[in-house]
């Protein structure tokens, strides 16, 4: 009889928690609602490559900010509730670089290309919009190996239980991680990784405009050894294939 | 007494904002020690590229720890980048604080850029003829070649402004590596020489498909015929093999030209229907040549160990990796009679310091990186050329060649015949001029082929109106308006223009009268004081 009453006040309790904070919530934003003459993510999807595009969506991570001939650029991968969008060397000012941060949302103007299998917008000129919303991970694990996969391309993702698998260095030896894609890299360039999951190997890589080597993303894979069982999040980038931009490393539970 | 104070005071004043402004001084030029002092310990840096190739890595490391055995008084610290773009950067950061490295892998378009701070490239032609360290000096202690074994035409390659401020490292130029398979199936058969019109022939071609869009020849979706990496070359041997204007020698832009427009309007089509595409629009062309996605990929001969389907570097799963004989031939050509291609490749320069002992230092290391040992063994790592004959004809490199096809590694076929291909014909290739600017016309050249390709892929309108834009904008964008050339600036200007010949006397009056006043009341004043006496 105890446990049924507390059982009872317990749901009470949590029903009331819900409707108070309900009161003063604005009403939850329409993350997939699209301004006129914007494509939708499946829009945008179908377009073909070279074709114009205009989307909107919401910065989930920046790479770096460098100039070239004067011009200031940044590389963004963004997202709404559907799908990805890679936004490659668009120009922008250091001010709004700055005021990209996670969440943001933004309408980009620009051609669809692909580098390399890379899905991305180039070309693009931009807005800064009133929005916000920061995508959870979705877990791609069980998509890994398979045609679907490509259609969470550019999507915040995460990994499950995946294997460190030996990469050879530059010497030949079995190493967990390689500085540059063949080894011959240094502190602060790329890290590439081996990890296997259903008998499949899979190269994924911290990128080092993303993720440089103060943050604790690239010092976990440094820490890595073969074997290690770990789950990942990072972003669903592609070069001849899936190789994830990976933003975070962690035992896996 | 205190209007000589008053006066001396203002000439203080103003006379060092006269004089100043040139007393920065940089860098003494560099003076040739008598001799290398080997008691002193020196630590020299060498920056250097290593084309993500880890063999090269370990010949930089190689030949360090050799030099360093034979000059135990210097140590070489060595910093590897991948990219020349960077190590450009890198060295113009360091040059106001004067922080360069010693020595340097660079292209002499860059030199001609650091050049512009005095003093901050050694000068070395009185290096090359020094009797004890000069080429084959007497007190060397390794076999360095004579100046007699250079190969010239890759010495003068590093001749800026009538002097060398450079020597050559390794040679490449570019090779178009053909899927022959593919063309021998489409009815072709490849020539000895191609020529433009044959590769884009056999590409338009090529783009035939199935009712499901998958293209005939290789049943994917995925063909792209002709695929460029770099179309800076691209254009500059375009426009070689035309005899049209690129830039003259002492650095004036010729390249907005009818020719560059004709030029652009034969890739028209082929960038529409997409038969044609560059490494940055599209990626690598190994890449697509080894999936059986691309015909004719066109990349430097120092790319051969990416391009076909054995070959031992490789960027794709080997699931897409496709069966196919691998032609090696010349870029395409006008004339076939006279073909013409770049020449290309790394160079090493030697920076001024304050002492000349370390500037000697950096020579030895840099003349060293020209023995046999370094130059055949860096050779072999891609299709690069050794730069001194005594390589080029030792028994090790004659063996080499000979080898061609024995393995899948050091011996690849398509490697070596890269490299042949530019041994036979090193009379055949060219360099651009070298001035302030001249790197930045070369991206200029590539920017124009990008753009055209990008707005025919793109169904934009592209006629007279585009192309007058287009120059424009290219012209703007890298700033071709500001590009001076060579001994502007220091030529006679003549004389000088009325106005300024005006203002100029109209202050020496103002000075003489301020004079004159100064001298007329002194001695009005000395004058009273005699009288009041």
């Amino acid at each position: 009889m105890k446990k049924v009453l507390l059982f009872v006040f317990a749901a009470l309790m949590v029903l009331s928690c819900v409707a108070c904070g309900g009161e003063n919530t604005p009403p939850a934003e329409d993350i997939n609602a699209k301004s006129e003459g914007v494509m939708t993510w499946e829009e945008y999807n179908a377009a073909a490559i070279d074709a114009s595009v205009v989307v909107e969506a919401y910065v989930q991570a920046k790479q770096g900010y460098w100039e070239k001939n004067g011009q200031g650029l940044c590389t963004i991968y963004a997202q709404d509730g559907v799908g990805g969008y890679f936004i490659y060397d668009m120009p922008v000012t250091k001010a709004d670089y700055d005021k990209m941060v996670a969440g943001t949302k933004i309408k980009v103007t620009g051609k669809k290309a692909e580098w390399s299998g890379e899905v991305e917008i180039i070309d693009a000129t931009y807005a800064i919009l009133d929005g916000n919303y920061v995508a959870p991970a979705k877990d791609v694990t069980a998509l890994l190996g398979t045609d679907d996969l490509a259609k969470s391309q550019n999507m915040f993702a995460s990994f499950k239980g995946m294997t460190v698998e030996a990469s050879k260095d530059a010497d030949g030896n079995d190493v967990a991680f390689l500085y540059k894609w063949n080894g011959a890299g240094e502190e602060g360039d790329d890290l590439y990784f081996n990890v296997s999951v259903n008998g499949k190997t899979y190269t994924f890589c911290v990128e080092s405009y993303l993720c440089g080597a103060d943050t604790d993303v690239y010092k976990a894979v440094k820490a890595l050894k073969i074997g290690d069982k770990i789950d990942l999040e990072g972003f669903l980038y592609w070069y001849n294939g899936v190789q994830p931009h990976i933003t975070s490393v962690s035992a896996a539970k | 007494m205190k209007r000589f104070l008053c006066l001396a005071l203002c000439l203080l004043t103003v006379l060092p904002l006269l004089t100043a402004c040139h007393g920065s001084r940089g860098l003494d030029p560099f003076v040739m020690p008598e001799s290398f002092d080997t008691e002193k310990t020196y630590e020299i840096t060498f920056w250097a590229k290593n084309d993500t190739n880890v063999a090269q890595t370990r010949i930089y490391k190689k030949a360090i720890a050799d030099f360093e055995a034979l000059y135990p008084n210097v140590k070489v610290k060595l910093k590897l980048y991948t990219d020349y773009g960077k190590i450009y950067n890198d060295v113009i950061t360091n040059i106001s604080t004067q922080t360069t490295p010693n020595v340097c892998i660079t292209y002499p378009d860059h030199i001609a850029t650091y050049m512009t701070s005095p003093d901050t490239v050694v000068c070395l032609d009185e290096l090359f003829n020094n009797e004890k360290y000069g080429f084959g000096g007497t007190d060397l202690r390794f076999d360095g070649p004579e100046y007699g074994e250079m190969i010239p035409k890759f010495l003068e390659e590093c001749v800026i402004e009538g002097k060398h401020y450079a020597i050559p490292y390794m040679r490449s130029t570019e090779a178009c590596y053909v899927n022959k398979t593919f063309v021998e199936k489409l009815g072709y058969t490849v020539p000895e020489v191609l020529t433009w019109d044959f590769v884009f022939e056999v590409s338009r071609a090529a783009l035939a498909k199935d009712e499901e869009g998958n293209f005939l020849l290789n049943g994917q979706k995925v063909l792209i015929p002709f695929i460029y990496k770099s179309t800076d070359n691209m254009m500059i041997q375009m426009l070689d093999q035309k005899g049209a204007g690129y830039s003259s020698d002492d650095g004036e832009i010729l390249i907005f030209n009818n020719t560059t427009k004709e030029l652009l309007r034969m890739l028209e089509e082929p960038a529409a229907t997409k038969a044609f595409s560059t490494f940055k629009i599209s990626s690598y062309p190994a890449n697509f040549l080894n999936a059986g996605q691309c015909i004719f990929a066109i990349d430097s001969t120092a790319g051969a160990t990416w391009m076909g389907t054995d070959a031992p570097l490789c960027d794709i799963s080997e699931d897409q990796i496709v069966e196919f004989e691998t032609a090696v031939r010349l870029i395409p050509q006008f004339d076939t009679e006279n073909p013409s291609m770049i020449s290309q490749g790394p160079s090493v320069c030697v920076f001024n310091k304050r002492d000349s002992g370390e500037v000697l230092a950096s020579w030895l290391f840099a003349q060293y990186l020209l023995v046999n040992d370094v130059q055949i063994s860096y050779s072999q790592t891609e299709g690069y050329v050794p730069v001194t004959s005594k390589a080029q004809s030792s028994v090790e490199y004659t063996e080499y060649l000979a080898n061609e096809g024995k393995d899948n590694d050091e011996h690849y076929s398509v490697k070596i015949q890269a490299t042949k291909l530019l041994l036979d014909n090193t009379d055949n290739t060219f360099v651009t001029p070298v001035f302030n600017g001249s790197a930045s016309l070369r991206n200029a050249a590539g920017q124009l082929i990008e753009n055209v390709t990008k707005s025919m892929r793109r169904s934009e309108t592209v006629d007279d109106e585009y192309y007058e834009k287009l120059f424009a904008d290219v012209t703007a964008l890298y700033r071709l308006d500001q590009v001076q050339t060579m001994g502007e600036g220091r030529e006679d200007l003549g004389a000088l223009p009325s106005t300024a010949l005006w203002l100029i006397c109209g202050i020496a009056a103002a000075w003489v009268f301020i004079g004159f006043s100064f001298v007329v009341g002194f001695l009005k004043k000395r004058k009273k004081k005699t009288s009041a006496s």
